[in-house]
């Protein structure tokens, strides 16, 4: 488990982006994500509400985490995660219509998300405000990186544009916007981190159940 | 009455094949992957989680339209869904364990699994969202459940299968589990324009 000494600040961050990113390494929590990244926008939007969401839930357990019966915890956790979620949810129907009428759904799933639920319970309930903070942090952008880069190989390869920006004429591959290529995206894009483990660090354990 | 009834067979058929909630909504995919290793965990979560899934609609539907309309607190469904469908797991274990151990010791574990899932919320959130009516939320829940069956148990007979491939070292496990299941969901996608809604 990382350590919380003052200069690790930036470890955790990167153990959230890297060496447990929840897509890629944990496979956590992926039901909404491969559903969203379609397109890019949509991916990003995805990934910025669940930054958020991780954050201020990790901020908001951190705080309390000496006031919570260690019996009722998880309920606790979930009304709490429920909470924020609620308030993204609200915000992005609010702030960006458009995106929230295609993935208004999923949106709200992030409640169920076991990466923040797991995240709550293992460091935010033990750890003080601003270690939970960056942890929070590094959870989400890891999740961000993760959810960019499959909608930028689906939107790219399915629609041929970024962001609704044409950038080739022809639509290379059209089944990677249906849902099939979503699946596929994402397994092969895990096999490829896999294969980075394996090359470049030698570890022996990849993603799997 | 025979409109009504169709009109629920359509919903059925949505749930379970057009939109089928694993393959074209990309729902309960943690559950899918964990337990479509085998054929019998596989159908044991199918009947587990068509039951839990039928009743907590019910029960979710029931306060949405008696409690939180009249209230005007619809905005809380979110929590209020979450806690419904908890709670029902955490009764119906406790129920479960007292009444038939037997039952208990051969579905318990999938309960656990159930609570927090993707589908068990989304659901209740759709009903709520498209305003069934109670019929039409139990059709859907449903339909729900069986094409979650549907999806594990296509799902465990090519895993168990799979077992005994030879497989490249990155692709070994989820990897893997994942490129089969695109493929079948681009079998699935054969069903889209079945019936439109």
């Amino acid at each position: 488990m990382a350590d919380t000494s003052r200069g690790s600040y930036w470890d955790l961050i990167k153990n959230g982006i890297i060496a447990e990113n929840t897509i890629f390494k944990l496979a956590l929590s992926l039901c909404p994500s491969i559903a969203v990244t379609n397109n890019l926008r949509n991916g990003v939007l995805m990934g910025v509400a669940v930054l958020f969401v991780q954050t201020m839930v990790n901020i908001t357990i951190a705080l309390m985490r000496n006031f919570i019966h260690p019996k009722i915890r998880l309920p606790i956790f979930m009304l709490v995660i429920s909470g924020w979620v609620t308030v993204t949810d609200m915000s992005m129907a609010a702030f960006a219509p458009d995106a929230y009428k295609q993935m208004g759904l999923y949106i709200q799933l992030i409640v169920a998300f076991a990466s923040i639920l797991a995240r709550a319970e293992m460091f935010a309930s033990k750890n003080k405000v601003t270690p939970s903070l960056f942890d929070g942090i590094g959870m989400g952008l890891g999740f961000l990186f993760a959810l960019t880069v499959i909608s930028f190989f689906r939107e790219l390869l399915g629609k041929g544009s970024l962001w609704g920006f044409p950038i080739v004429n022809t639509k290379p591959l059209l089944m990677m916007i249906l849902p099939a290529g979503g699946f596929f995206a994402v397994g092969i894009l895990m096999a490829f981190f896999n294969w980075i483990d394996l090359r470049f660090f030698k570890k022996s354990a990849p993603a799997s159940h | 009455m025979s409109n009504e009834f169709i009109k629920l067979f359509e919903l059925f058929i949505a749930a379970s094949l057009i939109n089928n909630f694993v393959f074209t909504r990309f729902l309960g995919l943690c559950i899918f992957f964990g337990v479509s290793k085998k054929m019998e965990t596989a159908v044991g979560m199918s009947v587990t989680f068509t039951a839990v899934m039928m009743i907590s609609a019910s029960l979710s539907w029931v306060i949405f339209t008696y409690i939180m309309v009249p209230l005007d607190i619809t905005f809380l469904k979110i929590i209020v869904f979450i806690g419904v469908v908890a709670g029902f797991v955490q009764a119906s274990d406790t129920i479960m364990r007292k009444v038939s151990p037997s039952l208990y010791y051969k579905l318990g574990i999938y309960l656990a699994l159930i609570s927090t899932n993707c589908i068990i919320l989304a659901v209740p959130l759709i009903n709520a969202g498209e305003h069934y009516s109670f019929i039409q939320s139990l059709a859907f829940g449903f339909g729900s459940g069986v094409g979650f069956a549907i999806a594990l148990i296509i799902m465990a007979s090519i895993r168990e299968k799979l077992e005994l491939a030879d497989i490249p070292a990155p692709f070994r496990g989820l990897p893997m589990a994942f490129v089969v299941t695109g493929l079948i969901a681009l079998a699935f996608t054969g069903f889209s324009g079945l019936i439109t809604l």
